[in-house]
């Protein structure tokens, strides 16, 4: 009987070890082709003393404030710019340790960049989308201001956002919704 | 609060490594361990030293990933909790904290406070699991368990992974942590068919590995944060000398009726 999860001296073995092996070859490349080594990294916020720990409390801070459970456009361009701000991590966060060593300093650097394009493009898309739907609500389009609130929608879209490549801005796709059977409703939350 | 600590500070694999003395003032009792190690941390950064590295990820105690001696107790002073879940009210102003990584010859030092586990995986890809191809799930009633044995095997199946039970024990037995998972499987039917192979595979990979053997001292228990009883230890040996017995008798019966 053959169980699947065997893993003696087996050709089963050598092939998942392969298939590793190249998953990483293929993230190690792409990692280094989308940024900045981790030499360069490390070289370059030696005269700052700005930490990632900084870095990643000021991003928390703006995506609660202003990218939160309710929006407004005056909000969410503030938190644009204040993101684009942020950005000066890449040319000025302090980081010790060594880049080929365990270095969980640099692992966060990296996941607080990635952090910060995830949470600049989810402030534009808020910006973009000027009703409320689902999850997303824009203060604009609450009718009532001081009850519960309810929400409007207008003709309805999917978005999708397009990588156009490192340091370009993404491109925005939409696609018209036409509900032909279940119509759009104001949903009220009394 | 103002803290001495006195932490393990290790380049690589193959430096040797040395204790470092370092003072933090304004710690608030209500910071979590590793909370206080990121503040000291932020503060060796400003001065431009490498910072402490440790373990670390769901910082809730359900991970298995954080793990260090404090004062020489694997997790600290608390019963029943990891690293993550100690806080800080649990020292006074002005006391001295001994911080080390994980002791044991199997657990390798990589840097600091991190230790190489992955002995642990070694010993689950022995045999920590079910030999049953996936599928459809069957109706929930199909297999029949009793409410006890499935307690028990909850009881076992707690076991995170830490390795605070090596830390603990003087001899670095990886016992418990081995017993834990085959304690689980032998209590279930779907741990039914390899059950003997397992408990033999399992225990030949933990002594493999360079873990010492049991001496029935129980820091084990008291460190691990699942709280398992060393029942289980005693569980694996019975285990253990059944699957001797059963393999020797169905070889004895197949040659037989071959």
């Amino acid at each position: 009987m053959v169980t699947s999860c065997c893993l003696t001296r087996s050709v089963r073995t050598s092939q998942a070890l392969n298939c590793y092996r190249s998953i990483r070859k293929l993230l190690s490349l792409e990692r280094r082709r989308r940024h900045p080594s981790s030499d360069q990294l490390m070289q370059v916020g030696s005269r700052s003393s700005k930490t990632v720990l900084e870095y990643y409390r000021e991003l928390g801070l703006v995506m609660w404030d202003k990218v939160g459970m309710a929006r407004n456009e005056k909000g969410l361009k503030e938190a644009i710019s204040k993101i684009d701000g942020l950005s000066d991590l890449w040319s000025n966060v302090r980081i010790t340790g060594e880049a080929k060593a365990h270095n969980k300093t640099l692992e966060l650097a990296g996941r607080v960049a990635d952090l910060l394009e995830l949470g600049q493009l989810m402030a534009r898309d808020a910006l973009e989308r000027a009703e409320s739907c689902g999850g997303h609500f824009r203060e604009e389009s609450a009718t009532l201001p001081r009850a519960k609130r309810c929400e409007t929608t207008s003709n309805g879209h999917a978005a999708v956002w397009e990588w156009q490549g490192q340091g370009q801005t993404q491109k925005l796709h939409k696609e018209k919704l036409d509900f032909e059977v279940v119509h759009l409703a104001q949903r009220s939350y009394k | 609060m103002k803290i001495k600590l006195v932490v393990w500070r290790q380049k690589d694999r193959k430096s040797a490594g040395a204790f470092q003395e370092y003072e933090l003032d304004g710690v608030l009792p209500e910071m979590s361990f590793l909370e206080m190690l990121d503040v000291m941390n932020e503060k060796l950064i400003g001065q431009g030293k490498d910072a402490i590295e440790f373990d670390s990820d769901c910082r809730e105690g359900i991970c298995g990933s954080c793990g260090c001696l404090i004062n020489g107790q694997a997790h600290g002073p608390e019963l029943g909790t990891t690293t993550c879940q100690l806080y800080m009210r649990a020292f006074a102003d002005g006391d001295t904290i001994v911080i080390e990584p994980w002791r044991a010859k199997a657990f390798e030092v990589v840097r600091d406070l991190v230790v190489d586990r992955a002995a642990f995986d070694r010993i689950q890809q022995a045999g920590g699991y079910t030999g049953a191809k996936t599928g459809p799930h069957p109706d929930g009633n199909a297999n029949l368990v009793p409410k006890q044995h499935a307690d028990l095997a909850m009881d076992n199946a707690a076991c995170i992974g830490c390795g605070a039970c090596v830390a603990a024990c003087p001899n670095a037995s990886a016992s418990l942590f081995t017993a834990a998972k085959i304690t689980q499987l032998s209590l279930l039917p779907q741990g039914g068919p390899l059950r003997e192979a397992r408990v033999v595979r399992m225990v030949k990979q933990m002594d493999l590995e360079g873990f010492g053997n049991c001496s029935n001292i129980g820091e084990c228990r008291s460190a691990c944060p699942a709280e398992i009883s060393i029942e289980s230890i005693a569980t694996m040996k019975r285990e253990y000398m059944r699957a001797l017995i059963v393999t020797e008798k169905r070889e004895a019966k197949a040659e037989g009726a071959g």
